[in-house]
């Protein structure tokens, strides 16, 4: 399993109520099931990763994350994980709003494009970035709103969002996040995963 | 009718209170039963069908020779697997093939009910059916699946009784019939009862047959089963055994002479007041309604886990009415998944081979099976 899930799956309680939103293929999600709690839920807007999820035994609904958040009551889940979609969304802060009214806390991951060989690429090659974490071109990427670890940390700030956790992915390599090193994670890291609450 | 006089059927003794406020009791429900009833009785399936189906989804049907309604998705190792599972399957009452319904006789006449038969609703089809169960000695079902019609049976199934089925597969329907559905149905009924041979629908004591008004009706609603791309990439302007247009009202197009091929072998297998009773039964289905414009509280408590399923070209209950009910339950925290199919085939695609469907149902009871009953650690 990709180590992102480790982490993720490592924050969450055992027994929780937890939801998955866009839980592709449901890799995720079939581990947290099987491992920690019974009570998961996933949410995608992929036709193919949702039959991939039935196939799986998994509890998943066809939709769309950025239009049907909506139908959850408040609070009804323990997590609401996203992983690596926010920067795929049209309103990314309307999610994120929506996704800390549905869970008591929002897990959510971002690959960072404050990573050096992200910078690297712009500032000697003057190309858009492509790499194992954002493999897409310019021209057909789904991200329309990329944002580095310090811009999501600096939006949360600004929105008295609180980060309870912040931790750091470089290849295998995990650390925390924290305010002093905050300019030097946002160059190492390939990957912020974040628990937040309001 | 000696034919269908020798159906199987479980007659129900207790007294069943009818929505329009008549009581039933001593009345026939005409079943089919597919697979083997396990020993701890939890592999039981009670499937229900949709407005013109019948209790023979698999297998040869006796009265009209032809191939079970749902030979695609059921029997041996297909997705609802009857080597797996204990498969029950009734003709609803108000249907015509052996339950009670208009063509039924009525004891204090020795005529056939005809238009004294008393209306029934979706939720008396329900309650009739349960009684099923009680034949068999099921407490509690694995599950109850249905599309069309059948899909409101399962809604209303698990709304009547909230821990009898383990899951419940609702298919292509709606929790509450749309003014269009409300219509549709509206058209059918006016052709039938604008035949005079209905007679005012003592058409079987008379020795008289609406065929002419079933056939349209059953033309007009067989338009509604298919999408506009599927009856386009079929039929297109195809012309009938012929060159040229004849300019004149012959079926000059082969979709004509389709529809009025359906229409024509349709009235040889179903009863037109039996049609008349059970759209009459859709139209008056509005969970919502019953309770008080809140759907969720159809389904408060209930522990089954839903699994809904749409259809992207079904204009009859689109998607969207079919997301009403996910919504509803999403409310109320209750287990529901939900799949939209791509399929051109229209509403008909849950009758049909759409392999995308059928591994949806295959897979969801294969796996909520094991979850439920094997996987006990």
């Amino acid at each position: 399993m990709k180590q992102e899930f480790k982490i993720i799956s490592s924050l969450i309680n055992e027994n929780s109520k937890i939801l998955d939103v866009g839980c592709g293929n449901g890799e995720l999600m079939k581990y947290i099931l099987e491992n920690i709690s019974k009570n998961i839920r996933g949410l995608e807007i992929s036709k193919k990763n949702v039959q991939e999820c039935i196939e799986k035994g998994l509890t998943v609904i066809e939709g769309n994350a950025e239009l049907d958040l909506g139908q959850f009551p408040a609070e009804s889940f323990n997590y609401v994980i996203l992983s690596q979609t926010l920067q795929a969304f049209l309103n990314p802060e309307k999610v994120l709003y929506e996704l800390l009214r549905v869970g008591k806390k929002a897990i959510v991951t971002i690959p960072n494009f404050g990573h050096w060989k992200v910078r690297i690429d712009l500032l000697f090659k003057g190309t858009m970035p492509v790499t194992e974490n954002l493999p897409n071109e310019w021209y057909n990427t789904p991200n329309l709103h990329m944002c580095t670890i310090k811009d999501f940390v600096t939006f949360c700030n600004q929105r008295q969002l609180k980060l309870t956790k912040s931790i750091s992915l470089s290849g295998k390599k995990v650390s925390y996040i924290k305010k002093n090193n905050l300019n030097y994670k946002n160059l190492t890291s390939e990957l912020g995963i974040f628990e937040i609450e309001k | 009718m000696n034919k269908i006089d020798n159906l199987k059927k479980y007659i129900v003794k207790k007294k069943l209170k009818l929505d329009c406020g008549k009581e039933i009791s001593n009345f026939p429900l005409a079943y089919e039963t597919f697979g083997e009833l396990n020993e701890g009785k939890n592999n039981g399936i009670l499937i229900f069908h949709a407005l013109t189906g019948d209790q023979f989804p698999h297998g040869i049907n006796p009265i009209t020779n032809k191939e079970g309604w749902w030979n695609y998705a059921l029997g041996p190792n297909k997705a609802i697997d009857t080597n797996k599972f204990f498969v029950i399957s009734a003709n609803v009452i108000g249907g015509c093939m052996g339950s009670f319904g208009p063509s039924s006789i009525d004891p204090s006449t020795n005529k056939p009910y005809g238009s004294n038969f008393p209306v029934i609703t979706i939720n008396d089809m329900v309650n009739a059916q349960n009684f099923l169960l009680d034949h068999f000695k099921i407490k509690k079902l694995f599950a109850v699946i249905g599309g069309s019609m059948g899909g409101m049976q399962v809604l209303q199934f698990v709304s009547n009784f909230p821990n009898k089925a383990d899951v419940a597969i609702p298919i292509a329907c709606t929790a509450s019939h749309s003014a269009q559905n409300i219509a549709l149905n509206e058209l059918g009924r006016q052709a039938i009862m604008a035949d005079k041979e209905w007679d005012k629908g003592k058409y079987l004591e008379n020795g008289k047959s609406p065929s002419k008004g079933l056939a349209v009706a059953r033309m007009a609603a067989h338009i509604t089963y298919l999408s506009k791309k599927g009856l386009q990439e079929k039929f297109g302007r195809k012309l009938q055994e012929r060159d040229a247009l004849k300019f004149g009202f012959d079926a000059d197009f082969q979709i004509e002479s389709y529809l009025r091929y359906q229409g024509s072998v349709f009235v040889d297998r179903f009863d037109a007041n039996s049609y008349l009773y059970i759209t009459r039964a859709m139209d008056y289905f509005d969970l919502t309604k019953q309770f008080d414009g809140n759907l969720s509280d159809a389904f408060k408590g209930s522990k089954t886990k839903f699994f809904i399923i749409s259809f992207t070209s079904d204009w009859l209950y689109p998607t969207s009415e079919n997301r009403e009910i996910v919504i509803a339950l999403n409310a109320i925290g209750a287990d529901v998944g939900f799949i939209e199919i791509t399929s051109d085939k229209g509403h008909d695609s849950f009758l049909l081979d759409v392999p995308d469907f059928l591994n949806s149902v295959k897979n969801f009871l294969n796996n909520s099976y094991k979850n439920i009953h094997e996987a006990r650690i």
